[in-house]
């Protein structure tokens, strides 16, 4: 290994996941547009995948945990894909309905 | 053949009948309805040839003498138990049977005469065979009922009546008598009312059911104390241990009242005097406070004749005695409703309003018989002064009733005014010591008069009218009814050459008149001298009214030529059993015809141990003769004598004055009745006893029913009104409190503040998606710093 590499520990790439997390939350508080927010929600879940990942490699420990910390977020990604068809094609009739995908116009349901 | 046969034949012409009731009740409805007939009438034609079997089976073991009266002729009877129901200590309730000559007598009298009945009715209820249409009853709308014939169904009642009646006359025990007895009143209850859409027959099955209730409710107070003083129901002694000895307990009511030990004589019987005697009993207790029991047992053994027979002179108040005469009443109440006697003698004439062939069942061998049957039956525990006071309403009936046959003209009421009347001849018979005579008079009277009945179904068949006003001259038409109910007449009315022959009903009324002479010959006075004289103008009334009739249906012209018009003898299956009575009604009491047993022999052998010596009474001043002074040698030219000529010259003067009448015509009925109208009125109103009877009991029973009623309406119905109101109120004001305030209350509130939440927490769901985002966010920086820092 180089060692600009022996320098990395777990902690880089913690940093790295918050800020794609904290990226994603922005995204999904801040964007109107629905595919904005799909977008947020996606770099949401990939910031949650680099901890896992992170947590389950020999950076953080030698004897290692198995493959449980990347199998997990290959989970992830088979669950964001079905979750982003299923809310792309809400955005769609959405669309369909309202001739916008603007979040906030979608307010049928406040209390 | 052995006379152990005797139960088991008797018992299976008893059940016949039954059998048959229960196979027309159960399959009857899914049969052509003369089948039921034909089987009812073969059930009683099999009972009646057993009960024949029996009476030979009897006669061959009991031979019977000429019409002679010994001690000897007397036959013991057969006792014995069928089927023990239960036993509770000394009370033993069984299904027995006492067999006497008087059984058989009566077993075959009652299945002879019910075949005939039997037959008859085959013909005469023809018309029930198909959908009737009742002319008599008016439905609403103004058209007569229209109704299924009910053929079965009335032979149907007709085994149960001849069952019944049957079972009473076998009956071992109080106990059964008592339950046949009111089997008796319930079948006559569904015959009479046989037409039940009619109101007058209703009425009269009421009349009938109600008024025989009324005896049989002193019919119970006199089983209540025999059982209360004897403990026991069975008629005769029976050896109950098979020890071959008769003990205390295994004793029957007749001996018990009548002890071989005392000749046969009537007795207090022990349990009787010691029940009226407890308040000595207990003060020689209270006298003798360290005497045992044995002491006690010996000294009421000592003193229990001076107790019973009123001290050792009989100056004494007899104990128990009272007793034994409450007794004797009560059950001669039962018989006084049973027989029709006055002052119940009113329901027997409504009774007429069942088919002519129940008349004649109920008139003759059943019903009627059943009462005349029980007081011959209890004749050894009826003390004097019941004797007496059943001769008394014996002598009434006989008078009021005869009285009011004068001047019926229905045909069939004036029948049933004479067998009341005949009945009255039956008690007067025994109430003065004649049982033999009582006894064979029911026989006798039982063929004539299911005759004479039989022979107006007949006319009634042939016209369709009770009426005699608009019969006459039906002799050519009906030449076979007339012949055989003149021989009906002459039998009722006794006629005969005298000392010669007559036919039955000579005998026997000649036996009472006989009797009841005696009786006044020994008791000068107003009593005795009234029932011979009551007796014997009864005997004259009998001819004129029973030939008043015959005149006026058989005799002269006709009066309704339309009617007569139609008229026609009856068909066969109706005559041959007139004939077959016609000729039991003439020849029945002949004494020994042939060489043959006579009837009086064979009733001989029945009579109660000890009832035929001359008796006295130790409170009433009366002499009870022995019936075999009227028949002794001695008396011939001082009794049998002159009564057999006065009771034949009072027949000829009651039949010359019925042919002066009604068929020479020297005498104009409508005169004699216009002369004295107060008297034909008071006689066809039937001494207004109906009237009188309505007023006594009828009325104030309305008006103590209205007050009743009133009661029920205002004070019980109020009670139940107010409370059903108050309840209603309780539960107002628990369903208001309790429900609404309580449970309602909670549950609404309960509501109304989840409501209230829901509402206040809608403000937080804004609905825009970004807003929950940064809930989000600052609800996971929350937890954060919450769980860093604390």
């Amino acid at each position: 290994m180089c060692g600009l590499l022996a320098q990395i520990t777990v902690s880089h790439y913690l940093v790295v996941g918050a800020v794609l997390f904290v990226t994603g939350v922005l995204c999904m508080a801040t964007k109107r547009n629905a595919l904005g927010v799909l977008m947020g929600i996606e770099l949401l879940l990939n910031g949650a995948n680099v901890n896992f990942v992170a947590f389950g490699s020999k950076l953080l420990r030698a004897d290692a945990l198995g493959l449980d910390g990347q199998l997990i977020p290959l989970f992830v990604i088979v669950l964001a894909a079905a979750e982003a068809a299923v809310a792309l094609a809400i955005a769609l009739n959405f669309y369909n309905n309202h001739t916008t995908v603007d979040v906030d116009k979608a307010e049928e349901l406040k209390g | 053949m052995d006379t152990s046969l005797l139960p088991i034949l008797l018992g299976i012409a008893v059940l016949l009948p039954l059998i048959s009731f229960f196979v027309i009740l159960a399959v009857g409805r899914w049969w052509r309805p003369v089948l039921g007939g034909y089987l009812a009438t073969a059930a009683i034609m099999a009972a009646g040839l057993l009960s024949l079997t029996s009476l030979a089976i009897w006669l061959s073991h009991h031979p019977v003498g000429a019409a002679g009266h010994h001690a000897a002729d007397q036959a013991g009877p057969y006792v014995g138990d069928y089927y023990v129901l239960g036993q509770f200590g000394a009370l033993r309730i069984t299904i027995g049977y006492y067999i006497d000559s008087l059984t058989i007598v009566m077993c075959c009298l009652i299945t002879l005469i019910a075949t005939c009945i039997h037959v008859y009715a085959l013909g005469y209820m023809h018309e029930e065979l198909h959908p009737v249409t009742d002319h008599e009853v008016t439905l609403p709308d103004g058209s007569p009922l229209r109704r299924p014939g009910r053929f079965s169904n009335f032979f149907q009642y007709m085994s149960l009546f001849c069952f019944s009646m049957l079972g009473l006359v076998l009956a071992g025990n109080v106990a059964m008598v008592f339950v046949f007895w009111e089997l008796v009143g319930i079948c006559s209850y569904f015959l009479i009312g046989f037409y039940v859409e009619r109101k007058s027959a209703s009425n009269a099955a009421n009349k009938a059911f109600i008024v025989n209730r009324i005896g049989d409710f002193g019919m119970l107070v006199g089983m209540m104390a025999l059982w209360g003083g004897m403990g026991t129901f069975a008629f005769g002694d029976a050896d109950l241990n098979g020890n071959g000895s008769i003990e205390r307990s295994e004793r029957g009511l007749f001996s018990l009242v009548r002890p071989a030990a005392r000749e046969h004589q009537l007795t207090t019987p022990e349990g009787l005097v010691l029940a009226d005697a407890h308040e000595e009993l207990q003060r020689w207790a209270l006298a003798h406070p360290t005497a045992t029991r044995g002491d006690f047992e010996s000294y009421v053994a000592g003193e229990l004749d001076d107790l019973r027979d009123g001290g050792p002179d009989g100056s004494g108040r007899r104990y128990g005695y009272w007793l034994l005469v409450l007794a004797g009443i009560g059950i001669f109440c039962g018989c006084v409703g049973k027989s029709a006697q006055f002052p119940l003698h009113v329901w027997l004439p409504d009774a007429m309003e069942g088919p002519t062939p129940v008349s004649a069942l109920v008139h003759s061998a059943t019903m009627v018989a059943a009462g005349v049957y029980l007081v011959g039956r209890f004749y050894p525990v009826f003390a004097p002064e019941v004797l007496l006071v059943i001769a008394v309403t014996g002598g009434i009936t006989l008078f009021l009733a005869a009285t009011i046959a004068l001047t019926a003209t229905d045909i069939k009421r004036v029948l049933a005014y004479s067998t009341v009347s005949q009945l009255g001849y039956m008690m007067l018979a025994l109430g003065v010591g004649g049982w033999l005579a009582g006894m064979l008079h029911l026989v006798t009277h039982a063929f004539f008069k299911s005759l004479l009945f039989l022979c107006s179904g007949s006319v009634i068949h042939a016209l369709h009218s009770n009426e005699m006003t608009v019969m006459g001259g039906l002799r050519k038409k009906m030449p076979i009814t007339a012949a055989t109910m003149l021989v009906g007449c002459l039998a009722i009315t006794g006629l005969s050459i005298p000392f010669v022959i007559g036919l039955s009903g000579y005998y026997s009324k000649d036996m009472i008149l006989e009797q009841a002479f005696s009786f006044a010959r020994e008791n000068p006075g107003l009593l005795g001298d009234g029932f011979f004289i009551v007796a014997a103008g009864g005997a004259a009334m009998t001819a004129f009214y029973m030939f008043r009739l015959w005149f006026l249906t058989f005799a002269g012209e006709p009066r309704d030529a339309q009617r007569y018009a139609h008229a026609h003898e009856s068909p066969r299956v109706m005559y041959v059993p007139l004939i077959i009575l016609a000729v039991f009604a003439a020849g029945v009491a002949w004494p020994a015809p042939f060489g043959w047993p006579s009837l009086q022999g064979l009733l001989e052998q029945a009579r109660p141990a000890g009832t035929a010596v001359t008796a006295v009474s130790a409170h009433v001043p009366f002499v009870w003769p022995s019936e075999y002074i009227a028949h002794d040698a001695a008396n011939y030219w001082s009794i049998v004598v002159p009564v057999t000529w006065l009771a034949f010259l009072m027949a000829v003067a009651g039949l010359l004055v019925a042919v002066a009448m009604y068929v020479t015509g020297q005498l104009s009925a409508r005169e004699v009745s216009r002369q004295f109208a107060p008297l034909h009125r008071f006689l066809l109103h039937k001494w207004w006893f109906d009237e009188l009877y309505d007023l006594l009991f009828v009325r104030p029973l309305y008006v103590v029913a209205g007050w009743c009623a009133a009661i029920d309406r205002r004070w019980i119905d109020g009670l139940i009104d107010h409370s059903a109101r108050w309840t209603a109120r309780l539960a107002a004001w628990s369903q208001w409190l309790g429900d609404h305030t309580l449970i309602d209350g909670f549950v609404d509130r309960l509501a109304a503040w989840t409501y209230r939440v829901g509402v206040s927490l809608r403000s937080l769901q804004t609905g825009s998606l970004r807003q929950y985002v940064l809930f989000l966010v600052i609800g996971v920086v929350a937890v954060f710093l919450i769980s860093s820092f604390l």
